[in-house]
């Protein structure tokens, strides 16, 4: 059985922890609090009391396992292979069953559940952001406090027109080389599909076929991470139908925890049926990160790529990093570009304190975190701030209009783009 | 008076931000790094930022006759920041600053919550290195390695933490705040006070500021890997090295169980059918470096031994990795690990390591064993897992006897990581009554309430 629907599965991640406190050093929030709480080390110690039947449900229990950039600093430094991340969802859906989602959160995704629901209410936030959001010259502020948001956040524009709304379902080549499906993920679809129209491009310059199934919507990532696993489990299940489906050599994202829910978390939600369980296994082992696939499956013809006069620098998204393992392809494509000065960071992995709505709901101390980030990025000098996810892109763009820096930030892929 | 009020009145002097009460973040503080401890929860977790927060924390403390546990980063071995009694759990995360780095004076003064690698980082810029490195310099702080006296992989050549510290201000258990020692190279007024307190875990008194000795970074290092078919040469290697007169920085051993486990966890290319393995690594001035690296080749070819002499800092690297890789791999064995530094004179290394497997067969128990052989330092590590009673039984016995047998051979209970809870009950082993005796008087001239760190060490 799954941990993430029978909690006493995680036993076997939480015994392995041996309290040495090696976590300390890499976590970005025990970093800020120096609280026990914050630090993988002291979750296992709760989740453990959990287990053990010591603790239940309290919002201040809660509370501590919702501060977590789920980050996963922790698991690549620890001397015991325990990954604090599964154990922090773990405990989060455990927490949720035993006393449901707060009503606001429910709302919000059952409506991420519904995909023509969600694709209507952001549909409509288009139309009707100026209404709560007015522009800046970075992008959106909030006009009132609107629930958990700050007053200085500056968010992206929602797109006039989705990606999904406009790409074509197929987009057929003269001699294709591979045939791939193309998952875009809510923050290229609403927020940047330019970087899903990068996207098509390279592919296309590149002799691969590509189908955009219209009917997909958000991985559901976002809700599983709220402990919502039973919603979570359906949006897999629905993705499974409709990319098993295909007949394709790979499903392509460009964002790593689009990448990670269909290479990690659908057969880990789907495991207890044995019909999609086979299914998101399959899925699974033909996910790429779209840096991956043009480095190692394809591989891209390196020889037409055109100059891109341009000083650069890279972070690497938590879930490319440590999620996905696809940064170093990232950082190859950036690097084979002519003309590209590739100025790295001096941490390049360390977390930009974004972590999806963790940045809404906690925006002081993931803004303490960002600080780190854009100090690092600022003493590189470079006029552009690459970055492999949608998620960190606006956590990045907030920062730099917060401090008013004056690099721009975009996808990998678009960069790519710019070279054909 | 209740702990209510005692609360109150610490909200009142420390701010409510610096006080902790809810009960699940109090979990969060009813442990550190030992294994197979009680988890009591302390009643609150105070965070003072400053020697007169402390003050007052040990004021309150007396009124309320509550005792207190400092606390660094609670990665210590032996149950010292345990709050075996409840009461106030006082963590020094946040008295982090430091304070000055004196390059003049080859000296730096830091608060206690300094991460011990963070002062190094601090004092890189100017050529000089703090060289006690616990496994954990990127984790535990000044004050915790400084009361624990805390030593680590290069103690052979450059001594353990309690050779750089130069002066301590120290809350005492009355709340009067004193100094001892500081920035002079010579000091003999009065008792060695600097020295009682450092490896006094938290018990005599809480340190607020600590001036610390640095050293001009090494020139040129040279690391190899020297690997035996038998036991005893890489014990009479060990030997002839510095009967040599070369004083390796780092002198490691890891056993048979020890390197099948790494291997097979990390696959670095060692060599699984041999009984024991030595990194050596020399530094000083490269023409030294390269003279002492001779040296060391020749014993080891003396002794039966093969060597490998890293050519670059990537070989050498690949080294270390064999080295660190030793107790992240014995720890993904076993979901518990309990981790000794029974120490024994150099020259017995052998002895110890030979009692080690026998023990470890008799009791029919996993145990690998790695470590600091140049300072007879070693550390069997039990691979165990705490829920099975009965097996745990097996390793209280096993962990007695591997005291009994380091004493013996003229060894102490604890090269570095310190009694605490842990060992207190072998303490009377190693000290005698007459020993024993006078760290009672200490503790209850310096602290005669018991308020400071109780249960740790000796009990009043
Ligand atoms: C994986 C691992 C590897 C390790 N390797 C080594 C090693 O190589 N060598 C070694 O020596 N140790 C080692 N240790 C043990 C441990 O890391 C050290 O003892 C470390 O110095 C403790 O620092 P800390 O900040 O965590 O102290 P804590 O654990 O928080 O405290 C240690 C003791 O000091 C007291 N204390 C803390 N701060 C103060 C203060 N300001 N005033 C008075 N008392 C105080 C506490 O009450 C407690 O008794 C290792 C531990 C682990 C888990
Ligand atoms: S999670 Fe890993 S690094 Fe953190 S305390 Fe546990 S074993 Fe150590
Ligand atoms: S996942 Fe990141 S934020 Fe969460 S405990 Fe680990 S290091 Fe800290």
């Amino acid at each position: 059985m799954s941990y993430l629907k029978h909690y006493p599965e995680i036993e076997n991640e939480i015994i392995k922890c041996m309290k040495c406190g090696n976590c300390q050093a890499v976590c970005p929030l025990y970093k800020e609090t120096k609280f026990e709480g914050s630090v993988a080390r002291g979750k296992v110690k709760l989740a453990e009391a959990v287990l053990k039947g010591k603790l239940e449900y309290t919002e201040d229990l809660a509370k501590i396992f919702e501060t977590c950039l789920t980050c996963k600093a922790c698991s690549a430094n620890c001397p015991c292979g325990v990954q604090p991340d599964k154990i922090v969802l773990a405990a989060r859906a455990k927490l949720v069953k035993e006393r449901g989602l707060p009503l606001i959160k429910d709302l919000i995704f059952k409506g991420l559940s519904k995909p023509s629901l969600f694709k209507t209410g952001m549909a409509i936030g288009s139309k009707t952001q100026g209404l709560f959001l007015k522009p800046t010259e970075k992008g959106m502020s909030p006009r009132y406090p609107v629930s958990g948001l700050q007053l200085r956040r500056v968010l992206p524009k929602l797109a006039d027109r989705s990606f999904l709304s406009t790409a074509a379902e197929e987009n057929k080549v003269d001699n294709p080389k591979k045939k791939v499906a193309f998952f875009t993920g809510c923050t290229t679809n609403f927020l940047y599909p330019q970087v899903g129209e990068a996207l098509l491009k390279v592919m296309q310059r590149n002799n691969v076929e590509v189908v955009v199934p219209k009917d997909q919507h958000c991985c559901g990532v976002p809700v599983l991470l709220h402990g919502d696993v039973n919603t979570a489990a359906q949006m897999a299940k629905s993705h499974v139908d409709i990319f098993s489906k295909l007949d394709v050599d790979a499903i392509i994202t460009v964002c790593g925890t689009c990448g990670e829910s269909f290479s990690k978390h659908y057969p880990e939600l789907l495991k207890d049926d044995a019909e999609y369980s086979a299914k998101a296994n399959k899925l699974a082992e033909k996910t790429y990160d779209f840096a991956q696939f043009l480095v190692d499956i394809l591989p891209i013809d390196r020889d037409v790529l055109k100059p891109v006069n341009k000083t650069v620098t890279y972070h690497v998204p938590c879930h490319i990093g440590r999620g996905m393992n696809a940064h170093q392809q990232q950082i190859e494509l950036i690097k084979s570009i002519p003309g590209i000065k590739y100025i790295p960071l001096k941490q390049p992995d360390r977390c930009c304190g974004g972590a999806g709505s963790f940045s809404l709901t906690h925006y002081d101390l993931s803004y303490r975190v960002l600080k780190h980030k854009l100090a690092d990025v600022k003493s590189t000098g470079a006029d552009l701030l690459i970055t492999g996810c949608g998620s960190c892109r606006m956590q990045l763009t907030d920062g730099i209009a917060q401090e008013n820096l004056s690099q721009e930030v975009i996808h990998t892929v678009e960069l790519l783009a710019k070279a054909y | 008076m209740s702990k209510q009020q005692a609360i109150q009145a610490l909200e009142h002097a420390l701010g409510r931000e610096n006080v902790i009460t809810k009960h699940e973040d109090l979990v969060c503080y009813s442990f550190d790094a030992t294994p197979d401890m009680p988890n009591p929860l302390p009643d609150v977790v105070v965070t003072p930022t400053c020697t007169e927060d402390v003050v007052k924390v040990v004021n309150i403390a007396r009124e309320y006759k509550t005792p207190i546990y400092p606390r660094g980063s609670g990665t210590n071995l032996s149950g010292g920041t345990i709050p075996l009694h409840g009461g106030i759990v006082l963590s020094t995360l946040k008295m982090n600053k430091i304070l000055e780095v004196d390059a003049d004076n080859l000296a730096a003064v830091v608060q206690p919550g300094v991460i011990i690698q963070d002062l190094n980082n601090a004092v890189a810029p100017h050529g000089l290195i703090y060289p006690p490195d616990p496994g954990t310099v990127a984790t535990a702080t000044m004050g915790g390695s400084v009361s624990e006296c805390s030593g680590g992989l290069r103690g052979l050549k450059y001594g353990v933490t309690k050779h750089y510290v130069m002066g301590l201000k120290v809350v005492l258990a009355d709340g009067q705040v004193a100094r001892f020692g500081g920035k002079t190279v010579k000091n003999v007024t009065a008792y060695d006070l600097v020295k009682l307190f450092t490896g006094a875990e938290g018990t005599l008194g809480i340190i607020t500021e600590i001036t610390v000795k640095l050293i001009p970074a090494p020139e040129a290092r040279a690391s190899m890997l020297a690997t035996f078919d038998r036991l005893e040469d890489a014990g009479n290697a060990i030997k002839g090295i510095i009967a040599n007169k070369v004083i390796p920085a780092t002198l490691e051993i890891m056993d048979q169980a020890t390197i099948r486990t790494v291997e097979n966890f990390a696959q670095v290319g060692l060599p699984t059918d041999v009984r024991a393995i030595l990194l050596i690594e020399v530094d000083g001035i490269p023409e030294v470096v390269e003279k002492e690296a001779e040296k060391v080749v020749n014993v080891v070819k003396e002794n039966n031994g093969k060597i490998k002499k890293a050519k670059d800092d990537k070989e050498r690297e690949s080294l270390w990795a064999a080295r660190r890789a030793a107790l992240p791999a014995l720890a993904q064995l076993k979901p518990t690990t309990v981790l000794e530094d029974a120490t024994v004179p150099r020259s017995k290394i052998t002895e110890m390591l030979v009692a080690i497997e026998k023990i470890a067969a008799k009791y029919d128990l996993n145990i690998g064993t790695f470590g600091h052989a140049g300072d007879g330092n070693l550390h069997p590590t039990i691979l165990t897992d705490a829920r099975d009673k009965e097996e745990m039984e097996r390793v209280h016995k096993a962990v007695d006897e591997i005291f009994k047998k380091a004493l013996e051979l003229g060894g102490t209970l604890s090269g570095e990581h310190g009694i605490g809870m842990a060992k207190s009950h072998f303490l009377s082993w190693e000290l005698g009554q007459s020993g024993m005796d006078v760290v009672r008087k200490i503790k209850k001239a310096l602290d005669p309430e018991g308020i400071l760190n109780p249960g740790k060490m000796v009990s009043n």
